[in-house]
């Protein structure tokens, strides 16, 4: 197998791109990435893109072809993945492999998802779909309701308090004032984020992540010849993916998405490191419960103990390690399929030393952590300089 | 004759009283309360109907009955609100119940005696051993015009019966006899959202023929008198209503007491002299006697006769007493009343 | 939301009845049943298997944002119950606002309309839980 590096990033905007389209947005993300990457567009040899929904926000199946056309790549083959919100991941994951056996060159990922073009009600019955549809929505679940259920577990079971849960909101948008690319480039307090409408108690609006439009895109290369194209790749060290049960009722714990447990396990092995050398992680906040879980899933903290770390400022930028530098998706913005591609730009834009102003001293390894629906899929990838 | 094998009733949780409607509607609260004798009426949650309260009744009826669920050989419910115009209110509760798929089903309508009268067609059937066992439940979400008088009792219950052979009964129902006019003294089309009654005229014309009818009938065909009975039931559109019947039959008004639901339940329509029969029952003791007369609106009333037996005991433990309804209980504001029955528009 | 007739038709056994399933390999039960026991796989066999509908809460959450079709319920509380025969499934609990209900509280069964926003579609009914007084 051969090792696998990015050679070029790019994404738009993420917020409520009203005048943007589906397709163009991949657009976009995907000519800002060959241009990082240097390359000509001849030179791709295959692509994958994640969407979620695009069948059912936009009306577009079929969105690979679509996207071909779109780019003048044709006759490439761009297949879509899906995996709920994991699906840019998973459309990384598949041209890491791609690349790796030696059947692909040049690989284009994309993640994309255009939510605003139907109301909110709308949306989140379309988002309920990661669930499971007959036995979870069927019933009135909602996806913060999902993620509710968790978080009073992680209560009951840990102490864990609103406070813990709200500042991991504070922070990320705190870490998104300095990022162009988020939805919301604006800090919040903790009375703000405490005051904030219900959602699904004990959730709030406030430790929601949004309904956001955007797109992401990467170029891959083999590591062994990614410097001819880039002067700083981003080797993809491991990629991991997991499965686990499609309903929250059917998990042993709610306290731990035990899919994110193995796939950070796998990927620690397979790099050969453990969680005390990740410098920067973009995890899944879709829920602030979901980032206090995902750093007790990773190992950075103990079981029932992110909670009291976030709220002591240890997964800030300069805290033992800095989670969702980006601003996560609280404050970045979801636009689901694309969430997984922008975690891995955020890192390579570290890793290069090309975050700005929030920007990490002395990185080593970066990871990112994407989760599809309440946990069913995930996938944790490890990333390192490649020159 | 045939007899009632189990028996169980639902009352939804929520109340509204008098006082609040009273206020909505610049009324004096007790001139509605000394006129209708209404203090407070049930009221069902948004995701409560007929069929739903009809399962919630049967369930109990049948942990009481404690017979296979394959032997209910019939199952009619009874309601002026089942949840379709078209397609059966019977067959759901059949299958929430697991009695399907060997039985006959149907949904019987008759104003507020479409219960009873689910009675008498299972007593013909376990009665003639066309079936062993039959289900006959009464159920309504009943509605009232907003201000109008029926407001204040428009209530929602359920009252479901298993009529079955004597020797397996609580209660032999010892004779029926009905009493039955064309009176349009209450109707509703099918298009409008409320009924609407002829005031006044659904006193004497009305209620009040029918049921002396019913009950005289009875009486005389038995040859019985008003002392040989423990209990008497007249249905309760109010609390006036059949007091006054009672006193011009000649029935003395504490017989009346443990049946009387109306005050604090309101008129459960198909359930309501069902739901207070229910109320006897829990209370009854064995070789006691009670005379339950209804009356449906169109109009017609059905007598009853019926007498505890010593099995009344041991089934009565199984299942929620009415009593467990009856206490747990929530009152709301007319603003959340509009809401779970629907008043405000664009809902 | 949306549900077309025949799954719905499909589901009426289990959602009206809690019909589960049971493995007889491994005693393992299952509601929402399935068809194959994840735990033995081929060498498991599973029977139809009913269940109470008595259980205790697991967690909980009260709703405030509902999904299309459930706005006229809210607010709603929906849980993840624990059922008296094993396994655990989600489902509302009637009657009771968020501050009623406490993890590890008895529930019983009941019969509810579960969707009937489509004024002119069918109406869904199925299974939640009330608390045990």
């Amino acid at each position: 197998m051969r090792k696998v590096a990015i050679i070029g990033v790019g994404m738009t905007k993420f917020g409520e791109n009203w005048d943007e389209s589906f397709r163009g947005m991949v657009t976009e993300a995907g000519v800002k990435a060959i241009q990082d990457a240097n390359i000509k567009g001849d030179e791709i040899s295959a692509g994958y893109l994640g969407t979620m929904a695009s069948g059912s926000l936009v009306g577009q199946e079929h969105a690979g072809a679509l996207i071909a056309d779109y780019m003048g790549l044709n006759p490439v083959p761009i297949t879509r993945v899906e995996g709920a919100c994991a699906s840019g991941s998973i459309a990384l994951r598949q041209g890491v492999l791609a690349v790796a056996s030696g059947l692909h060159d040049i690989v284009v990922v994309g993640g994309v998802e255009k939510m605003t073009d139907l109301d909110t009600a709308a949306v989140s019955q379309i988002l309920g779909g990661a669930g499971d549809q007959e036995w979870e929505l069927f019933m009135g679940a909602t996806f913060p309701g999902l993620y509710a259920m968790m978080a009073r577990r992680h209560m009951y079971e840990y102490g864990t308090t609103e406070e813990m849960l709200a500042s991991v909101a504070v922070k990320n948008h705190s870490n998104g004032v300095n990022n162009k690319h988020a939805q919301f480039q604006r800090e919040i307090t903790l009375e703000q984020a405490l005051n904030s409408k219900m959602v699904a108690d004990p959730l709030r609006i406030m430790d929601c992540s949004p309904i956001t439009d955007g797109a992401a895109a990467l170029v891959l290369a083999p590591l062994d010849s990614a410097t001819s194209y880039n002067e700083k790749p981003i080797e993809v060290v491991a990629s991991e993916q997991t499965s686990g049960t499609l309903a929250l009722h059917d998990r042993e714990s709610l306290t731990s998405i035990k899919a994110a447990k193995i796939a950070g396990q796998r990927a620690y092995n397979y790099a050969g490191i453990s969680p005390s050398d990740i410098d920067i992680a973009e995890v899944h906040d879709c829920f602030t419960i979901a980032e206090i879980i995902a750093t007790e899933d990773l190992g950075f903290f103990a079981p029932g103990e992110g909670g009291r770390a976030a709220l002591e400022g240890k997964t800030r930028i300069g805290g033992e390690v800095a989670v969702n530098t980006s601003g996560g998706l609280k404050s970045t913005g979801h636009p689901v399929g694309a969430t997984g591609v922008k975690q891995a730009c955020e890192v390579a834009w570290q890793l290069r030393g090309d975050a700005a102003e929030r920007q990490v001293k002395d990185i080593s390894y970066g990871l990112t952590h994407n989760v599809g629906g309440s946990g069913a899929t995930a996938v944790v990838n490890i990333f390192q300089r490649g020159y | 004759m045939a007899g009632i094998v189990g028996y169980g009733a639902y009352i939804p949780k929520y109340r509204i009283k008098s006082e609040t409607i009273a206020e909505v509607w610049g009324e004096d609260p007790d001139r509605i309360q000394k006129g209708l004798g209404i203090l407070e009426k049930s009221v069902p949650a948004s995701d409560e109907d007929s069929a739903t309260m009809s399962v919630e009744a049967a369930r109990i009826a049948m942990k009481r009955a404690g017979i296979p669920r394959e032997s209910i050989g019939a199952v009619y419910v009874g309601s002026e609100s089942h949840p379709y115009a078209v397609k059966p209110t019977a067959t759901m509760v059949a299958q929430a119940l697991g009695t399907i798929p060997n039985l006959t089903a149907a949904d019987l309508e008759f104003a507020c005696k479409a219960g009873t009268a689910g009675i008498q067609i299972c007593m013909g059937l376990a009665g003639s051993n066309m079936v062993r066992y039959g289900l006959a439940i009464g159920a309504d979400t009943a509605q009232g015009r907003p201000g109008d008088a029926l407001e204040y009792s428009a209530a929602a219950a359920a009252a479901a019966y298993i009529i079955g052979p004597e020797e397996e009964s609580l209660a032999l129902i010892e004779d029926t006899f009905s009493y039955t006019t064309d009176t349009p003294d209450f109707w509703r089309r099918p298009k409008a959202d409320f009924p609407s009654h002829g005031g006044r005229f659904t006193g004497e014309p009305a209620y009040f023929k029918h049921v002396q009818g019913a009950f005289n009938g009875l009486m005389e065909k038995m040859d019985e008198k008003i002392d040989n009975y423990d209990y008497f039931i007249f249905h309760q559109p109010n609390a006036k209503f059949p007091r006054a019947v009672a006193k011009k039959l000649g029935v003395p008004k504490e017989k009346l007491a443990e049946g009387m639901l109306c005050p604090i339940i309101g008129n459960t329509y198909s359930a309501n002299a069902p739901l207070a029969l229910a109320n006897v029952l829990d209370h009854a003791k064995a070789g006691e006697r009670i005379f339950v007369t209804s009356f449906g609106s169109g109009a017609g009333s059905d007598a009853f006769s019926i007498k505890v037996t010593d099995k009344i005991e041991e089934k009565r433990r199984n299942g929620y007493p009415l009593s467990h309804f009856i206490e747990n209980k929530e009152y709301i504001t007319y603003a959340i009343y509009a809401k779970l029955r629907k008043k405000y528009k664009g809902m | 939301m949306k549900e077309s007739i025949s799954l719905t038709w499909r589901r009426i056994p289990e959602r009206y009845k809690m019909y589960g399933s049971k493995c007889q390999t491994c005693s393992s039960t299952y509601f929402p049943p399935r068809s194959l026991c994840p735990k033995c796989r081929r060498k498991g066999k599973m029977e139809p298997f009913e269940f109470s509908g008595n259980g205790k809460v697991y967690s909980f959450t009260e709703i405030h944002a509902p999904p299309s079709g459930f706005e006229e319920q809210v607010p709603y509380v929906i849980a993840v119950v624990e059922l008296d025969e094993g396994s655990r499934c989600t489902g509302q609990i009637v009657d009771a606002e968020g501050k009623d209900v406490k993890i590890g509280d008895h529930v019983e069964g009941v019969f509810r309309k579960i969707l009937s926003d489509d004024p002119e579609g069918p109406i869904h009914y199925g299974f939640k839980f009330r608390l045990k007084k």
